[in-house]
């Protein structure tokens, strides 16, 4: 057991809310991971709640929400928590949306796009490799010296899909922030596992401080799993915020 | 009261792999004339309503805000008094 520290070289840590819905199945994982491997101050939310109890970074979990009835995500962005959630990210607070997360930040409109069925329609669970397009964001500012991250994926439906403008727009703006590549970080169709347009993995929205992202980096962010990469997002995230 | 049944179709411009899989299996049948297969939702509902007018005011609201996401849907609605 860790015993909990409140504090990083004398600076208070952020601390973590995973909302939890009915249907998430992620978020122990990510609790986990926050709370034991990075020695992380994290609570659970629940999603009737309509407090974020004074967190610094709210995280939506990977799962199916609802069941995915109707289309992922959608009947979750009417959770009452989510009020909350919108109106944090509206004054700047820090959200990151793994897998159904993402889903469900498309469908509450604080992320552009959506998101369909994988190109081959078959549910897609392995470790793909992420080239971090965008190295200034907040989830991404000094992770440094590697072409590509190991980070697994588990989706049917993760082929993210948006108009040409708005494809445009988040071009211009530098919102994504990782796209599917090779292990030697090329960005090449037969890296992309699911069909998304432009090999896109990652995404922020214009201000930078919402990030959604299908691969789950709490998945390999645990040395007793042989795979890391996902904790230098989270690491990188707490040293941004600090700074 | 009236009967709402609501039709939602995915825009043409984004593809629908469920009907293509579909498709691949009408190729298995025989059926060689199948073309462009799209599979869309259909709901129904009832809104305990006589206002027509109100009616529609709430199935809009149901479809744009819940049952359909704009962004890659279209919708269209019939309401049926019961």
């Amino acid at each position: 057991m860790v015993s909990e520290m409140k504090s990083i070289n004398g600076l208070k840590k952020p601390k973590f809310g995973v909302v939890v819905f009915p249907g998430s199945n992620c978020d122990h994982d990510t609790y986990y991971v926050l709370r034991k491997v990075l020695n992380l101050d994290a609570i659970f939310l629940w999603h009737k709640q309509t407090s974020l109890e004074n967190c610094d970074v709210i995280i939506l979990p990977g799962g199916f929400s609802y069941g995915d009835y109707l289309r992922t995500g959608a009947i979750a962005r009417f959770s009452p928590i989510m009020n909350e959630v919108i109106k944090f990210a509206n004054n700047g607070g820090y959200i990151i949306g793994i897998c159904n997360g993402f889903q469900i930040l498309l469908e509450a409109g604080l992320l552009p796009g959506v998101m369909v069925r994988n190109e081959s329609l078959n549910f897609v669970c392995k470790d793909v490799y992420l080239k971090i397009e965008n190295k200034d964001t907040v989830f991404t500012k000094d992770i440094n010296g590697k072409s590509s991250l190991k980070i697994p994926i588990a989706h049917g439906e993760g082929n993210y899909f948006a108009d040409a403008e708005t494809l445009e727009k988040l071009k211009q703006n530098k919102q994504i922030v990782f796209k599917y590549c090779s292990n030697d970080g090329s960005i090449i169709n037969e890296a992309n596992p699911n069909g998304s347009v432009m090999n896109i993995a990652g995404i922020t929205n214009k201000q930078g401080n919402v990030m959604g992202m299908m691969p789950h980096p709490e998945r390999s962010s645990d040395s007793v799993l042989g795979k890391m990469d996902g904790s230098l997002i989270f690491r990188a995230m707490v040293n941004n915020i600090l700074n | 009261m009236f009967k709402a049944k609501v039709l939602i179709k995915r825009r043409k411009t984004i593809l629908d792999p469920q009907g293509k899989a579909v498709e691949i299996g009408a190729k298995h049948l025989g059926l060689s004339n199948i073309k462009n297969t799209r599979i869309d939702k259909y709901i129904e509902f009832n809104v305990d309503t006589n206002n027509r007018q109100s009616a529609e005011t709430e199935v809009n609201d149901y479809c744009k805000n819940l049952l359909a996401n704009p962004i890659m849907e279209d919708y269209e609605f019939t309401l049926e008094e019961i």
